[in-house]
């Protein structure tokens, strides 16, 4: 069923087209924006492309556990509820740029919300 | 915990260190600088073992082919067999054929290598001395048109190889040189690209090699050059680059001071933030960057904020040799969002 959503999204050019949406706005924003060090940011980039892909019901190897370890050390810099909040909101913002018909971006919304507890190491 | 084996002794590496940090610790007497990834001066080869991904980011496929890495950038998961790099493979001979100086505190050598280097002008190799000195230099000289390698050093304080190289060392004499190494280019195929590009200090070096090279492959679309230093004497090359840009209807030019007391007649600021004002929307644009890191990198994320893509931003960090013995605070990079 995920396959699908992602098809219908428009699959690897969407994300493309997204990616560079999504990351422009999470590094603008000053209120997440030291979660991501700016030392690497093609490396940033691709991640962020990863995280749009998994969300969007595309090809991933995300699991919980990668979730949960890749977060850890960002919760012991303070990463909470508000943080979660506002990237989830670039998401929404950045699919809505997109075109995107908004009852898949009610399925995207919902994936990205199931990261919830695993992000934020609940 | 872990453990690694160099050159037939076995180290215990700390979790957070890397393969340098331990060696370092341990006192070996082993060739580095930036701790960063970027000089290369560090560089081993694997015999045994895997290799995590980042400590072969940016070197050459030939490099690779041997398991070369950056022992500064390594954190294995498992044991590893290495041993220090092949002379030969890596470092070749060259000599000093003139020197020019281009202000108080700035000098152009040119050298002559033993071996013809292929590179593209604005990357840059590592300079070593007969000591064992090692220390990186960006290229001005255009591969197509200059029979020599061009550098401009800057006398930097306490610095042991840019002061002997303005001070003692002349034409004639000999230096090892690796390289070339370095993603900042001209990447022909694209010639009415707008092109944007901001130095600090020396790192106008590779910039005039790149542009350059980008008017003599025939590049049509606009060359902004932004050259920044704290004082008028590190706005060397001014009247060269005016000539130039008066002979070059699409190449701009300019060059501000951003230190106390900037005598009339010299624009004020610091040269990327003159930039950035002046061009606010970057789509389409080919980006470098080269000289203070944290211009650098500050910059590049401006660039991206501004609409220029990833891969059209080129950078060229002036990272200085790290003599921190403490482990280098790593800004750590979130996964994903």
């Amino acid at each position: 069923m995920t396959d699908i959503l992602f098809e219908k999204i428009g699959g690897e050019a969407a994300m493309d087209a997204a990616v560079d949406l999504f990351y422009r706005k999470v590094l603008s924003d000053d209120s997440i924006n030291h979660f991501f060090g700016d030392t690497d940011m093609g490396a940033q980039r691709a991640k962020q492309k990863a995280f749009l892909t998994m969300a969007c019901g595309g090809p991933n190897n995300y699991s919980g556990k990668d979730m949960r370890v890749a977060h850890a050390p960002l919760v012991k810099k303070g990463l909470g509820e508000e943080h979660f909040n506002a990237v989830a909101g670039h998401l929404n913002a950045t699919l809505q740029e997109l075109g995107v018909a908004p009852d898949l971006i009610d399925q995207v919304m919902a994936i990205a919300a199931s990261t919830h507890d695993d992000v934020l190491n609940l | 915990m872990g453990k690694f084996i160099f050159d037939g002794t076995e180290f215990e590496r700390f979790n957070s260190e890397t393969v340098l940090d331990t060696l370092l610790r341990n006192r070996q007497n082993v060739p580095f600088s930036c701790k960063n990834g970027v000089c290369q001066t560090c560089m081993m080869r694997a015999l045994e073992g895997d290799i995590p991904v980042e400590a072969q980011k940016g070197l050459k496929n030939t490099l690779l082919a041997q398991n070369y890495f950056l022992p500064c950038c390594c954190k294995p998961d498992g044991e590893l067999v290495i041993e220090s790099a092949q002379d030969a493979e890596i470092y070749g001979r060259c000599v000093i054929i003139s020197k020019t100086l281009l202000s108080s505190e700035i000098c152009r050598i040119e050298l002559k290598p033993a071996n013809d280097l292929y590179y593209h002008a604005g990357q840059f190799i590592n300079l070593r001395r007969r000591d064992g000195l090692v220390r990186s230099y960006s290229l001005a000289s255009v591969p197509k048109v200059d029979d020599f390698l061009e550098l401009h050093v800057k006398r930097m304080e306490n610095g042991q190889m840019s002061s002997w190289l303005l001070n003692e060392a002349g034409i004639g004499t000999e230096l090892d040189i690796q390289g070339p190494n370095g993603g900042c280019f001209y990447v022909p195929g694209n010639a009415t690209q707008p092109l944007l590009l901001i130095g600090t200090g020396t790192g106008l070096a590779p910039l005039l090699g790149i542009i350059r090279d980008a008017l003599m492959s025939g590049h049509r679309g606009d060359i902004y050059l932004y050259h920044g230093a704290r004082k008028p004497d590190g706005l060397y090359l001014q009247n060269h680059l005016q000539i130039m840009s008066e002979r070059h209807h699409n190449f701009h030019y300019t060059a501000s001071l951003s230190g106390r007391d900037v005598p009339t007649g010299h624009i004020e600021g610091r040269a990327d933030d003159i930039a950035l004002a002046r061009h606010t929307r970057l789509n389409g644009f080919g980006v470098y960057l080269c000289g203070d890191p944290l211009m650098v990198n500050s910059s590049k994320r401006l660039a991206y904020l501004a609409g220029a893509a990833m891969d059209d931003i080129h950078t060229d960090p002036y990272e200085m040799k790290d003599l921190r013995t403490v482990n280098r605070d790593v800004v750590s990079n979130a996964n994903c969002a």
